[in-house]
């Protein structure tokens, strides 16, 4: 028996294919792509109608806290990776940032075997750096990539030891093993709780300077540079982050970058009236960061858009603006503001943008994930890129159910998610549409 | 005191910020409080405008003068208070703020003066309050009745305020009487310059149409007001500036740079004084300081707050 997704706009940003056609998918692994009626389904194969529907790899988050173990009542494995698949996300990379941390095997056995039972889409743990994440002592990547992970970070935070993070690269690089930090210096962005500029002073509250996150930005470019290893940089927010990683690319040093959709939708503006839900690290910055972000994601300076899904509880927002939680949701949002705010809009084709969310972060993390070729896994969403819907964080399969995106009004609807060839995510209002009697 | 509708209310639940208030409110505001200036100088202190009406006082920060001026004010005006301070209250078991004032709110109290060291923490409790809510002082943002109360002291000197330059000194950046301050003087057009450190000047400020200095001669040279800032001690580590000898030395103001300002000029200090660091005591107490005054206003500003909140609505209840 086979799988026939059928008559849909086919995207494979790893071929460049952007045609409609048929997708065939047979025991879990993609079959081939034909022409649209090429070749008939027998009667026993599984027939997906996506005439007006776009069929694309599923999408690649490389930087998502699915916060299992240690906060459970934020998030669970369970819970995350269905947010993922209503998400068109097949596969996420979760952050070590757990509590204990992911540093040793039996944390990232812990986590595998909670994804297999209890999950339903790929997960990849990223290790940390340190031990207990505590920037003194490496832990053992050796045995951790032998393990299935696919990147190191101390997330949250940084190594801030110059001379550590030197030897962090050259071992992790050693093992061809990703080395991700979170670009903060700790000691320049103190006390802050919102980007230093205009709106922060406005409303009184402690200012991140830019500097803060470029400062490290900067050392971690030139330690990568001399050491010869690959380096990371999550959650570029800022023009100077933008235009340093294009120089360091420009001469060679093996630098990677991703985004996060916030940072391409809001800035500092959305700070009055203390919406803790745009609490965010780093912090959403100006009109003229947001544009440098866009113009490296045009340019491939930015390789990736990745959610840095961080759900909170009600309990850490619903608070003061400097004691919230820092963290957007962005599972199930992810791709409807890309489709809104850069497709729509051509800043990006679809293909390019999802080259961005898929393709790419695969090819950053190494897995065979991201394309669409023959003998590929059959991870693939459908979706309707012109659909209207109305963003409810009340309808969240995430635990949270918060986000600064409810009410709006954006293009993009998942219609089903497919990892290794089955369904993990179908949305009801489109089953009789696909489902064809 | 007055023919009741007479005074009409401000069409606003809360009062959080200067910012949110344009010319014609705050001048409103400010004529509602020389009424009630009149009023604390006779020799009996009160009317009944808030009778049978609560107050609470919810001061999460430590506070003595704020929260007395507060109190005197809504008890001249009839109204019963409730001090709440963060130390006797349920803060310390881990409630949050919401709930806490949640609490408050069940217990049928009609307005709620708060302050809190968090900026915006007020916002979130008049968000979700049905009750009014006035902010005396959140954080770093603001401190809408000391920015009234000194606008108030000017204008009872200088009538008006086109055409005034009012200089700010000190502390800048971490400063809600400033931001207060700010926001009135530019509405009702008066000319604001900043001074102070360039560590405690945020640079942005410029956009609203304040003139920043580094030089305290160059700041106050022809100005009509100064305004000088306590330079908080307990909150410099060391980064923002070497010793409070240096910043008495750069910033102080002293009757020797005194002189270049307007021989008319009026010295204001929100309080608590640093003797000798941001003021000498020769300029605290000499003829140009209208600092008492300040003190003094502040508790008629406080009842026009409490008193236009409220709409007037108590003269409707016959008893």
């Amino acid at each position: 028996m086979k799988t026939l997704i059928k008559g849909g706009r086919i995207l494979d940003p790893a071929t460049g294919h952007d045609a409609i056609g048929d997708l065939w998918i047979q025991d879990g692994k993609i079959e081939s792509i034909t022409p649209p009626g090429a070749k008939a389904p027998q009667t026993k194969d599984h027939v997906i109608s996506a005439a007006g529907l776009a069929v694309a790899p599923g999408l690649v988050d490389m930087h998502v806290h699915l916060r299992e173990p240690g906060a459970e009542y934020k998030e669970t494995i369970a819970s995350g990776t269905r947010a993922a698949a209503a998400g068109g996300i097949t596969s996420v990379a979760c952050m070590p940032n757990t509590d204990p941390p992911i540093d040793n095997l039996a944390m990232v056995e812990l986590v595998l075997s909670k994804a297999k039972y209890q999950g339903v889409v790929n997960v990849y743990p990223v290790a940390c750096v340190t031990r207990g994440r505590e920037g003194k002592v490496l832990t053992e990547m050796g045995e951790l990539k032998a393990a299935g992970v696919v990147a190191v970070s101390d997330d949250g935070d940084p190594v801030s030891s110059p001379a550590l993070m030197r030897c962090a690269l050259q071992y992790a690089g050693m093992l061809d093993l990703l080395m991700i930090n979170h670009a903060e210096d700790k000691g320049l962005s103190g006390k802050g709780v919102a980007h230093a500029g205009f709106q922060s002073m406005l409303l009184g509250l402690s200012g991140i300077p830019r500097s803060a996150l470029e400062v490290m930005i900067a050392r971690d470019l030139i330690l990568a540079e001399e050491t010869g290893s690959r380096i990371h940089v999550p959650h570029v927010s800022t023009e100077g982050g933008v235009r340093m990683i294009r120089e360091a690319k420009a001469r060679g040093v093996l630098v990677t970058a991703e985004t996060a959709p916030h940072y391409l939708v809001l800035t500092d503006d959305s700070l009055q009236g203390y919406d803790t839900n745009v609490r965010v690290n780093p912090p959403l910055a100006e009109q003229k960061d947001q544009e440098a972000l866009l113009a490296g994601l045009r340019d491939g300076t930015i390789d990736a858009i990745a959610t840095d899904h961080a759900p909170h509880s009600r309990r850490e927002k619903e608070m003061e603006f400097a004691l919230a939680a820092p963290g957007i949701c962005g599972l199930e949002t992810s791709l409807s503001l890309i489709l809104t705010a850069l497709v729509e809009t051509k800043i990006l084709t679809l293909l390019q943008a999802v080259q961005c969310m898929s393709f790419n972060p695969a090819r950053i993390l190494k897995i065979p994930k991201g394309t669409l070729k023959p003998g590929a896994d059959a991870d693939v969403v459908v979706f309707n890129p012109q659909a209207e819907r109305v963003i409810r964080a009340s309808a969240f399969l995430s635990q949270a159910d918060n986000t600064p995106f409810d009410g709006w009004k954006v293009k993009g609807e998942v219609v089903m998610t497919l990892v290794g060839g089955r369904s993990v995510f179908e949305n009801n209002e489109h089953t009789k549409a696909i489902h064809p009697a | 005191m007055r023919e009741r509708g007479e005074i009409l209310g401000l069409k606003r639940k809360d009062l959080l910020t200067l910012q949110e208030l344009g010319a014609e409110e705050i001048l409103h505001i400010l004529d509602t409080a020389a009424s009630f200036k009149e009023v604390v100088q006779r020799p009996i202190k009160k009317v009944p405008a808030l009778r049978g009406k609560t107050v609470v006082n919810l001061f999460f920060e430590p506070s003595t003068r704020t929260r007395t001026s507060f109190e005197l004010a809504a008890k001249r005006l009839s109204a019963d208070v409730v001090n709440f301070t963060a130390g006797s209250s349920s803060l310390v078991k881990g409630e949050s703020l919401l709930d806490t004032v949640r609490n408050i709110e069940a217990m049928n109290v009609h307005t709620i003066i708060m302050r809190h060291s968090c900026s915006g923490a007020v916002h979130l409790v008049a968000r979700h309050c049905r009750v009014g809510v006035v902010n005396a002082g959140d954080g770093t943002h603001a401190h809408p009745t000391q920015g009234l109360l000194d606008l108030f002291t000017i204008r009872e000197v200088k009538k008006s305020f086109a055409g005034l330059t009012v200089t700010l000194v000190g502390d800048i950046t971490h400063s809600r009487v400033a931001r207060s301050n700010i926001h009135g003087l530019l509405a009702l057009g008066a000319k604001v310059r900043v001074v102070g450190p360039a560590t405690l000047i945020p640079k942005s400020i410029a956009q609203l149409g304040v003139e920043i200095h580094y030089r305290l001669e160059e700041a106050i040279a022809g100005a009509d007001v100064i305004n000088i800032l306590r330079i908080q001690l307990e909150r410099q580590d060391g980064q923002y500036f070497p010793s409070a000898r240096e910043y008495a030395h750069l910033y102080g103001v002293n009757a020797r740079r005194l002189k270049l300002a307007k021989p008319d000029v009026l010295i204001m200090h929100p309080g608590p004084m640093n003797r000798g660091i941001e003021i000498s005591p020769r300029v605290a107490d000499g003829p140009n300081s209208v600092i008492l005054n300040q003190v003094t206003n502040g508790v008629a500003v406080r009842m026009a707050v409490l008193y236009l909140l409220s709409g007037g609505e108590s003269d409707e209840n016959p008893d």
